[in-house]
């Protein structure tokens, strides 16, 4: 692997990243909170070692596949642990290994948190903590790829490991001007939420749980999350923006220059706007003796499907108390997640969509041996390539599952516990059941536990193999 | 600007490269899923699978919105029909390839009736190269300005040359010639002399001036050669078909040696005063027999690269006068000079300057890109601009005009004559003007100046 160019690139990164925290130090000085030195000290400490990083390295080799998969890798770590310092600094969470997990969980839009009350931190901290789900969300690459002058014929490797799902496509011919599209999306979509929302709660509020539902992370700054407000406005605000930011944002592009022929046609949507129906349907009927109210359950079932499906991880109510059918389909979603292109995690609609058509082949093949049917999405044939592609990540999801669950499960918590955990974790949801349920947290667990689901937070949101990469002697060793 | 390719092949692989790197949006088209895939993953561009000449696709690859369409498919009657789908989809520029001589005679029908706006020719355009090598072979590399009035040439200086040694200031009143020594290459470094340097054995020399200078430069210099008379040509393809043609027209005599027997008979008829060999070109023996030693001239254009490198070695060993090579990879230049096989035409890549420099020409009304050349591996850009109209940077001497640094005005063209300019000089409307430089991308005049 070409190491120069690799840091060169995280020397940029760690720069963006200085100046993405002068954010919640505006916000700190805004609220006269005393929280702005643990703001101002990363940013000197981010700017000095990017410029240093910056003159012993050079940018004119080009990146390969490997390496941008090893930029981003890198990149989302550096960017965590630099990322956590404010918390650190601030002493609001003052144990090194509990503000990494909590900025993992930020980063990778999981929203998993280790914090037993939220309410008493202090604004500024509590911004940058959602701030961190916004940047997660669309990748800070994209955004450097969408900014930054710089021409690289080349970074389409780095787009292609950040985006979520198994192809990336372009909007338009430049890299450039696609992640611009893309965050300019993004940033409309996030304004005009935070604008729906402060009609009902404070702008601070607003903003806060504006960036949780873009990027689908799911931090609040109440400690009971959404249930907190109990409205039904806001949860519907929130329901009908996680439901959106979860599709894919081409689709929104096709909005935009007027295809919304091809939008209707999306194969994806409809299974993914399908998939939601079904499932608010059958808790519906699961938790309707809870309520006891049409509306009442409508409301629940419907934010929590969207919560989950999304992976953003809200709860306007405690489901670790519903039956257990209802608990298993959200288990399920868990693991579907959101469409491929969008801001959310799991293992992408289209990839499931894959799967079940692969696996009706088979079935179909062994009954009739001799009959040649293609594979397809959105009405083309899957090639061998991506076939090959969706089916190794889905075994190195499985092996990854497996192992996490493994480590996690030697401090001898509970089975359900440690499954959902490692499900909430690898998808990038935040909660789960039990002891980490709605209304948990991850605090109780050991440092090794924290640091494996940090790893499988990272995994999850760059789709296993940035990460995985890192892991491989082979990367490190010099040609 | 926007611009679609559809088929990218050898030549459209190039044009994708180059075009993508001097900034402009675009959209590749081909049948193959992984090469679409392998070019979006190293240029900047976007991909669409599929036929580029059916509606849907082109629609789906928004080509109704491109300001350029080129096709570049393996077939001719394909490309055609590109274009003849996007104009009806209001492109304004059509590039289209074309090869079939049978379809290259009907040159003004397709550019009227079809709409056609350029048709390139990869084999007639690198047979016409070959040519002028064979005309003037004195240099292994030959580019010309102005309708052949002014030419860049390469020399590669020995021990015993008498350029070694002397500032380039002295040159002119040495030879008595108006040369300008544009570029030198030593040591895989590329340098735009001033009139201080002074050159050193092993260089690689750039000289501009007008064809006559150049000979007389050339014969004072000892290394003039005069035009071939005599060429042996391995491999009758299509280039081989075009260059005997010019050759015949000539009147320089024509060996073509080829292995395949119809293929024999059909040059026998298309060129009844060639001498068509049936045999294996890539047999010492059969081309001692035929006469090797005695040509001036040797080409190699068989469709194997490596088959054309080892017969020119083979030319070169048996002390054949000049001897030209055909590659299809424009990247092995420099392997074969470092081997003594200076004079290299590349089709593909011929073609993929040709359609670079049409695009840049596109769209500048004061400045027009009349002839680009890359010379030192793609480092060096050599652009000629014609002047339409007096405008801020005309009437102006050099020395007034604040230039870029490594811009070199090699030399202006007016009224038909060559001028060596000097810091007193200035530009007039209808001046042609060759610019040296290490800029990329010159797309107009104004490009050179700090200031416009």
């Amino acid at each position: 692997m070409n190491l120069k160019v690799v840091l060169y690139t995280l020397a940029k990164i760690l720069k963006v990243e200085a100046i993405l925290l002068v954010l919640p130090l505006i916000v700190s000085v805004i609220y006269k909170e005393d929280t702005f030195l643990s703001f101002l000290i990363p940013i000197a400490i981010l700017l000095v070692i990017g410029f240093i990083l910056e003159k012993t390295t050079k940018s004119d080799e080009s990146i390969y596949a490997k390496e941008g998969l090893a930029i981003v890798g890198l990149a989302w770590i550096f960017l965590s642990i630099f990322g956590s310092l404010p918390f650190i600094i601030s002493g609001e969470i003052p144990n090194v290994i509990n503000a990494f997990f909590e900025t993992v969980s930020g980063f990778t839009t999981t929203g998993a948190t280790i914090l037993e009350d939220v309410e008493v931190m202090s604004k500024g901290i509590l911004f940058w903590r959602s701030f961190t789900h916004w940047i997660g969300g669309m990748g800070i690459l994209v955004f450097i790829l969408a900014f930054s002058s710089q021409q690289n014929s080349r970074n389409m490797f780095i787009m292609k490991a950040e985006s979520p799902g198994h192809k990336v496509g372009k909007l338009v011919s430049r890299v450039k001007y696609t992640a611009r599209i893309l965050y300019l999306i993004y940033i409309t979509l996030t304004i005009i939420e935070i604008v729906f929302l402060a009609f009902k709660m404070p702008i601070f509020d607003s903003i806060v749980h504006a960036f949780g539902t873009a990027g689908t992370g799911g931090f609040s700054i109440k400690n009971s999350s959404i249930a907190f407000y109990q409205s039904v406005y806001i949860e519907t605000v929130i329901t009908v923006f996680m439901i959106l930011f979860g599709i894919n944002f081409t689709l929104f592009y096709l909005i935009i220059i007027g295809n919304i022929k091809s939008v209707l046609k999306s194969e994806e949507l409809k299974w993914y706007l399908g998939i939601i129906f079904i499932a608010i349907l059958i808790i519906f009927f699961n938790t309707y003796n809870i309520y006891n109210s049409f509306n009442e359950t409508l409301r629940h079932s419907s934010f929590q499907v969207a919560s989950i499906i999304t992976t953003t991880g809200y709860s306007s109510f405690n489901f670790n108390n519903w039956p257990g059918l209802s608990k298993t389909i959200l288990i399920i979603l868990m693991f579907i997640g959101a469409c491929a292109g969008s801001t959310g995690g799991g293992m992408k609609i289209s990839r499931i969509v894959i799967y079940f058509k692969i696996a009706i082949r088979e079935i179909r093949q062994s009954i009739f041996p001799r009959q040649i049917r293609p594979i397809t999405f959105e009405k083309k044939p899957i090639d061998e390539l991506t076939r090959n592609g969706v089916t190794s990540y889905l075994t190195a999801y499985i092996f990854l599952f497996i192992i996490a669950t493994l480590v996690i499960s030697i401090e001898g918590k509970d089975l359900v516990t440690n499954f959902t955990a490692v499900a909430a974790t690898i998808n990038n949801i935040g909660p789960g059941l039990e002891i980490v349920g709605p209304m948990g947290n991850f605090s109780s667990f050991s440092n090794l536990s924290k640091i494996t689901f940090s790893i499988v937070m990272l995994a999850g949101r760059l789709e296993l193999f940035p990460i995985l990469i890192l892991f491989s002697p082979k990367l490190w060793i010099k040609k | 600007m926007k611009i679609t390719i559809i088929g990218v092949g050898k030549v459209g692989k190039v044009v994708t490269e180059y075009l993508s790197n001097e900034g402009h949006d675009i959209v590749i088209i081909d049948t193959n899923a992984d090469l679409i895939e392998e070019l979006v993953n190293i240029y900047d561009v976007k991909g669409v699978v599929g036929n580029g000449a059916s509606l849907d696709i082109q629609l789906e690859a928004e080509v109704d919105k491109a300001d350029i369409l080129i096709a570049t498919t393996g077939s001719d009657e394909l490309n055609i029909l590109c274009s003849l789908v996007a104009k009806k989809n209001n492109v304004k520029h059509t590039i289209v390839r074309v090869r079939n001589p049978e379809y290259s005679k009907q040159m003004e029908f397709m550019y009227n009736e079809l709409g056609v706006n350029l048709v390139v020719n990869p084999e007639l355009e690198a047979a016409n190269e070959i040519f002028k090598l064979l005309k003037y072979p004195s240099s292994s590399k030959i580019n010309y300005f102005a309708n052949e009035q002014a030419e860049i040439v390469e020399l590669q200086l020995t021990k015993d040359s008498m350029l070694v040694g002397k500032p380039l200031y002295k040159l002119h009143s040495e030879f008595g010639v108006r040369f300008l020594v544009s570029t030198v290459e030593r040591n895989n470094q590329v340098y735009i002399p001033s009139g201080n340097f002074v050159l050193e054995e092993n260089d690689k020399i750039f000289i501009t001036a007008s064809h006559e200078d150049i000979n007389t430069l050339f014969k004072k210099l000892k290394v003039f050669k005069q035009s071939s008379r005599k060429v042996m040509i391995i491999g009758g393809g299509k280039i081989s078909y075009y260059l005997a043609t010019q050759l015949i027209k000539n009147k320089i005599k024509v060996k073509i040696i080829e292995f395949d027997k119809v293929r024999c008979n059909e040059l026998s008829d298309l060129l009844p005063e060639a001498e068509i060999i049936f045999g294996d070109g890539s047999d010492q023996s059969l081309l001692i027999e035929e006469g090797l030693k005695d040509v001036d001239a040797f080409v190699s254009l068989t469709g194997f690269d490596e088959e054309n490198i080892i017969m020119s070695l083979f030319a070169e060993t048996v002390k054949v006068p000049k001897v030209i090579t055909k590659t299809n990879h424009h990247s092995y230049s420099n392997i074969l000079e470092k081997v003594g096989l200076g004079s290299a035409v590349s089709p593909k890549y011929t073609t993929a300057l040709q359609i670079s420099r049409y695009v840049r020409s596109l769209g500048n009304t004061v400045t027009q890109v009349r002839n680009l050349y890359k010379i030192v591996n793609d480092q060096i850009e050599v652009a000629e601009f014609y002047i339409t109209e007096t405008c801020s940077f005309t009437n102006k001497t050099f020395k007034e005009l604040e230039f870029k640094p490594n811009v070199l005005i090699a030399c202006i063209v007016r009224d038909n004559k060559v001028i060596i300019p000097t810091g007193a000089d200035y530009l007039l409307a209808e001046d042609s003007v060759v610019v040296v430089t290490t800029i990329k991308h010159l797309k107009e005049f104004q490009d050179v100046l700090l200031k416009v």
